[in-house]
């Protein structure tokens, strides 16, 4: 993680630092062969289990919508420990696929596999090891943001110690430790956003799906989330961002892949992707829809 | 501009219906009884050409007057605001604001309530169709009167949604409005009564209307008839500034709307950080999920209308049992609350929406769902039920039916949460959205939704029918062992059914529940 990150500059990040290195305390008692020992804020996070073989492993993925082919046998493979982003035009089928890779939507064919537990075989099971910010889905928003990453945590079948615990430390994490007591439908969509990553991280998954997480969230609110994510890959876990940020893309991710109509047009790690030009070049490339041109003679004013 | 807000509309109307079936057939059976009441209308208004002269001008006058204050009043408390074609949506194209009045004034007359209204609006001229000069005059002040209907409608709702913008006066005053819809059946009884002993008085009342803005505009062909000149050119004239006030109110809350077009309400924030509920139930999943939903009968009025309902029960079958001379019927109140309360459920996962994704996601058994849903119902649901009964038997003082109601009461809310526990896991009901209107209907939505209410509760009655059986024998022969025998048999029947529901109900969840979010999800 950058130092001279801006949000760390920021006086209220270093109160909230301060805090989090507190907690760390205990933290590191369980955490210890998993997290680094430096002062970061991931390392409130829990520790990663089961971080062995690809944490996403998909084969053959097929679904239909009607006539149309949402995802058109997709094959892709995230390896553990990687920040992986996932970059594709709009109905490319991005969301579909994660959908179908966290079990909230029925592929037609093909297999799921997060580390070594087929999704569709074992839903419970594939359910423990993965967080989901799923995009355009509503939360309870009638709940207080405690209450809803309480009950996330609940509903995961944690003690309500952990859970305490855990929803602390997340808000904070999160700048949210004066809006916990707020109704979630009041929160503004960035702080929505933020709200929904706790939900997800607070059973401590090994894999983490973001569907868009970065949609709306301000600039410092994402950086500190970017840390958070930062942190999590590094002590071991693997998180797994869609995005139209090509930029933040090429700079957060160490793995991408580009998807179009369905399929995967190019898969690896960043570095390959681009292959030396910019990830927002090589991917207009790979899609193509690109116009030359400046549009119609009536919209040019001179 | 007018031509095109109005194909805007009726393209809006098609697209939504488009590949779904149900909701063409309650769009059709809606217009079959719209055309229904058109027709008796139509008929009643040519059959009153035959009729004396002063009993056709009270009858248009006050059935004029009704209409226009129905178009007035009712989109405050029903579902009935038509706002396909909403002006915040239209406020970033340069419309002319007049053109845009008369564009959305004509948009509305051509809707379906609209149309209805107009055609029977223009067979008053029918009514006077022996007096040429009246008949003109009816057309005219038809078309002016059902403006005055749609203009009318459209002002008092953007008036109404001006007063408050926050979210809580808007949820507040969506259930408030309520209250006087529920006891719209005493308060008939109530003019019905007024009216039964005053017959004689209508002609009187039809020429007070006559002055009034509502009645005015329809009492103009009468009085020309009657060749009273001065007296229907003041009517016309009341009319007519009654439309020109109204347009110029709708036309000024339309141009503050466009120019402050609602925005979401600042966060309120309080520091606290309560569990709330999450605090008392037990920290497993069937009691988080108990605690949210107990959470949501608080919070969210789509639950509070149904809770709403439940003081009022009292009140209507005490006007009622006071207009049939008989106690008794006040103590169907705990059955008929039982039954409300047991079936408010059976569209829980439609109400969650999306959001329940989180249960999906998080992994929560079926059952543990199912289970937290029927504990946050009962936990106020079986009090409520039984010390209702208690009361209304205290009442009417008729203790020995006790056991029988008892049995009723428990076989209905045991055996609903059982069904509302399977029903709820299966379908998805295009109920209203989170945050949404509790009134809000989407189109052919509210037929489908009240079809199902209804079924459900045809299914409830034949799961009670043996305790209910027991029960009534009881009542009838007045031995009563047979009450006993229906709160036995309803005690354990019910709780087996229970427990086969939640356990059914929640397989049908685990099974199902990815195709269940595709369904929400469409109905998003």
């Amino acid at each position: 993680m950058s130092l001279t990150d801006p949000a760390h500059t920021d006086p209220a990040q270093n109160v909230s630092a301060q805090n989090v290195s507190a907690q760390n305390v205990s933290a590191q008692n369980v955490s210890a062969q998993n997290a680094p020992a430096q002062a970061d804020p991931a390392q409130v996070l829990p520790p990663v289990r089961d971080a062995h073989g690809p944490a996403l492993e998909i084969r053959g993925l097929t679904k239909r919508f009607g006539a149309k082919v949402a995802v058109d046998n997709l094959s892709l493979t995230v390896p553990s420990g990687s920040f992986y982003g996932l970059v594709g035009p709009n109905g490319a089928g991005k969301t579909t696929t994660l959908s179908m890779a966290t079990g909230l939507m029925r592929p037609d064919a093909g297999d799921i596999v997060i580390h070594g537990v087929n999704v569709w075989h074992d839903l419970l099971k594939a359910k423990r090891l993965v967080g989901v910010l799923s995009d355009g889905v509503r939360l309870f928003d009638r709940l207080t943001g405690t209450q809803l990453v309480t009950y996330a945590g609940l509903l995961s079948g944690m003690d309500r110690a952990t859970v305490a615990e855990r929803t602390n430390d997340l808000l904070n994490l999160l700048d949210l430790e004066s809006a916990g007591g707020t109704l979630v439908v009041d929160y503004s969509a960035g702080m929505t956003k933020k709200i929904a990553l706790a939900c997800a991280l607070v059973h401590a998954p090994s894999l983490l799906v973001l569907d868009e997480p970065f949609e709306s969230v301000d600039p410092v609110s994402a950086a500190n989330i970017r840390d958070i994510l930062d942190g999590f890959v590094k002590s071991g876990g693997t998180v797994i961002v869609s995005s139209h940020a090509m930029d933040l893309v090429q700079r957060m991710c160490d793995h991408v892949a580009v998807i179009a109509q369905g399929r995967v047009l190019a898969a690896g790690t960043t570095e390959e992707v681009r292959q030396g030009s910019t990830l927002e070049d090589r991917f207009v490339d790979l899609v193509g829809g690109r116009r030359t041109g400046e549009g119609p003679e009536w919209l040019r004013l001179s | 501009m007018v031509a095109t807000l109005v194909k805007l509309r009726f393209l809006i109307l098609a697209n939504s219906l488009k590949g779904k079936p149900w909701q063409i057939v309650a769009v059709v059976i809606g217009a079959l009884y719209g055309i229904g009441v058109l027709f008796g209308a139509v008929i009643g208004l040519s059959a009153l050409s035959l009729a004396p002269t002063e009993l056709a001008r009270t009858i248009t006058v006050l059935a004029g007057a009704v209409t226009i204050l129905g178009w007035i009043v009712l989109p405050l408390i029903g579902p009935g605001t038509d706002q396909t074609v909403e002006p915040s949506r239209l406020a970033i194209f340069p419309i002319p604001l007049n053109k845009l009045v008369l564009a959305l004034a004509v948009s509305g007359v051509l809707g379906v309530p609209g149309i209805v209204t107009s055609i029977a609006a223009l067979s008053t001229a029918v009514t006077w169709w022996a007096h040429p000069l009246a008949a003109l005059a009816a057309v005219v002040c038809a078309v002016v009167g059902v403006f005055t209907c749609v203009v009318g409608s459209r002002a008092v709702t953007a008036l109404s949604t001006g007063l408050g913008s926050g979210r809580r006066f808007r949820e507040a005053k969506g259930i408030l409005i309520f209250i006087p819809l529920v006891l719209l059946g005493p308060i008939m009884i109530g003019l019905t009564a007024l009216l039964r002993g005053s017959l004689d008085a209508l002609p009187g009342i039809a020429d007070i209307v006559a002055w009034t803005p509502l009645g005015a505009i329809w009492s103009v062909p009468g009085y020309i008839v009657e060749g009273n000149a001065g007296r229907a050119a003041a009517g016309f004239a009341i009319g007519l500034a009654t439309l020109a006030i109204l347009t110029l109110v709708w036309r000024s809350s339309l141009r503050h709307a466009l120019e402050n077009p609602a925005r979401a309400s600042s966060p309120t924030k309080n520091g606290t950080r309560k569990l709330g509920l999450f605090g008392v139930f037990p920290a497993t999943p069937w009691g988080a999920v108990a605690a949210r939903a107990l959470t949501y009968w608080l919070r969210d009025p789509r639950y509070a209308q149904s809770l709403i309902v439940i003081p009022l029960v009292p009140v209507l079958l005490f006007v009622y049992s006071g207009n049939m001379g008989s106690q008794g019927v006040l103590n169907a109140l705990g059955p008929i609350v039982a039954l409300l309360l047991a079936l408010s459920i059976f569209t829980d996962i439609s109400y969650d929406n999306t959001a329940f994704a989180l249960h999906l996601s998080t992994g929560v058994s079926g059952r543990d769902d199912r289970l937290g849903r029927v504990v946050a119902l009962g936990v106020f649901a079986v009090p409520v039920s039984v010390l209702l009964t208690v009361a209304s038997v205290w009442f009417t003082n008729s203790w020995q039916v006790l056991p029988g109601l008892l049995g009723m009461v428990f076989g209905l809310l045991l055996s609903g949460f059982a069904l509302s526990s399977v029903i709820s896991g299966r379908f998805a009901f295009p109920v209203p959205a989170p945050g949404e209107s509790p009134f809000k209907a989407r189109p052919g939505g509210g037929f489908m939704l009240t079809l199902s209410t209804f079924a459900t509760w045809g299914g409830l009655i034949v799961l009670v029918l043996p305790e209910s059986i027991l029960a009534i024998v009881g009542f009838v022969t007045g031995e009563a062992i047979y009450g006993w025998l229906a709160l036995v048999v309803a005690l354990v029947l019910g709780t087996v059914m229970l427990v086969i529901g939640v356990r059914w109900g929640g397989a049908i969840l685990d099974r199902r529940g990815p195709e269940l979010l595709v369904e929400l999800q469409s109905n998003k």
